[in-house]
């Protein structure tokens, strides 16, 4: 059924694109929707842990909302929840164990911040939201979308944060010998905890000047 | 005991959920716009932090550790079954959640009726599965030190929830810049208290 339909409309029609864009910007899962804050921020003193977290975060998001939505019909709602849970459960250990076997290191930074993705809400957000009521590409692609708008601020925070905290970039030296000989420092405190807070209030508020129909109240 | 009070204290103030994790904060900014809901909600994380912790502790240690099966049979003693630990705790936490509901309604109406709409919100709440989470890798010796540990880490939210959303009541009647309004500002708060709190972090325990 819904295959033939989807013949009917191009892959990449004009609301499908939307579905991928609009949550890079207008409605971005962490500064509008405000979902998924508890594992966005303590991944982010680096960029490289913040770079593996956000792909792991689209593609447990990506097929999470597939295998949602493919078993829509046949999920009683008195249940959906857990077996919202189980599937996204399920994902997160394939993830966790295909980060230990390839970028251990890594995957021992992340600590239980991985784990965590079980219950990060932009999933079960979406889940909720989106691939309930949704036929499976869409849903794909609003997977996609919001992980991507996901990672985009946890990598602008990581970049702010290292280049700043340890004057590095992807962990490569970019702030020159002769600045730290002048008496440039580190400034230590983006590297605290307190300071991604800070961070992501500061990205808000320049989103909200820039598109003033977001503001509240 | 002086260890147990260790715990307990570090788990509220230095290692505080919300302030050194981030754990929980999708709640935490949803619920905390008045003081009595946030507390309804915070007692209901305490309460549940408290069970589940103990009970996911007893879980890894008897099932799913490596070499954990050996008191069903010699032959077990290299099964390492802790790959399935997220989705056990899940569940564990998710049928802890019903169980607790459902007793609280049947032997407390009232206290029921004042958490009832927060319960079923707290299973998907990352500071729980984060509470079984740091509790396993993190290797507590007892129960009795789980339990300290769940207990500590949810009255540490529930003082942050409180501090913030105490904050926030005050902040309504504030000329704060109108793109800031509401998420900005209650982010910026946190940070601000956040930094408060890491004046805990020179006590040696």
């Amino acid at each position: 059924m819904s295959e033939v339909k989807q013949e009917k409309e191009p892959l990449f029609s004009a609301k499908n694109r939307k579905l991928l864009t609009n949550p890079l910007n207008l409605n971005n899962p962490i500064t509008v929707q405000v979902l998924g804050i508890c594992s966005a921020l303590a991944v982010t003193a680096k960029m490289k842990p913040a770079f593996v977290m956000a792909l792991s975060v689209i593609v447990v998001t990506a097929a999470a909302n597939l295998i949602v939505s493919l078993l829509r019909n046949g999920i009683p709602p008195r249940i959906r929840i857990i077996v919202q849970l189980v599937v996204v459960a399920t994902l997160v250990i394939l993830v966790d164990q295909v980060l230990k076997a390839f970028v251990y290191d890594v995957s021992k930074q992340l600590s239980v911040f991985v784990g965590l993705i079980i219950t990060n809400c932009i999933i079960m957000g979406r889940l909720e939201a989106f691939a309930m009521s949704n036929k499976p590409w869409p849903s794909v692609l609003d997977g996609i979308g919001n992980g991507l708008g996901y990672g985009i601020i946890l990598m602008a925070v990581a970049f702010m944060r290292e280049l700043f905290g340890s004057g590095t970039i992807w962990g490569l030296h970019v702030i020159p010998k002769s600045f730290y000989e002048m008496g440039y420092q580190n400034n230590g405190f983006m590297i605290l905890p307190p300071m991604a807070l800070i961070l992501v209030g500061i990205i808000i508020w320049i989103q909200r000047s820039r598109n003033p129909q977001l503001v509240e109240e | 005991m002086q260890e147990l009070f260790n715990i307990f204290v570090k788990s509220i103030f230095v290692d505080n959920m919300v302030f050194a994790y981030f754990l929980g904060m999708c709640s935490y900014l949803a619920v905390s716009k008045t003081v009595q809901t946030s507390v309804g909600l915070g007692i209901a994380v305490i309460f549940v932090l408290g069970i589940t912790v103990p009970v996911d502790y007893m879980l890894n240690e008897y099932i799913l550790k490596a070499g954990a099966l050996s008191w069903l049979d010699a032959g077990f003693a290299d099964v390492d079954l802790s790959f399935l630990s997220f989705i056990l705790f899940i569940a564990i936490i998710a049928s802890m959640v019903q169980l607790v509901e459902m007793i609280i309604e049947k032997f407390s109406p009232s206290l029921y009726s004042s958490l009832g709409i927060f319960l079923p919100l707290i299973a998907v709440n990352c500071a729980i599965l984060g509470g079984s989470l740091f509790m396993q890798e993190r290797e507590y010796q007892s129960v009795a030190q789980a339990t300290s540990f769940g207990l500590g880490s949810g009255i540490g939210w529930f003082l942050a929830i409180v501090g913030i959303a105490a904050i926030r009541e005050k902040i309504r009647y504030s000329n704060v810049p109108a793109p800031l309004r509401g998420l900005g500002i209650t982010f910026i708060i946190t940070g601000l208290m956040g930094i408060a709190f890491m004046s805990f972090l020179g006590i040696k325990l």
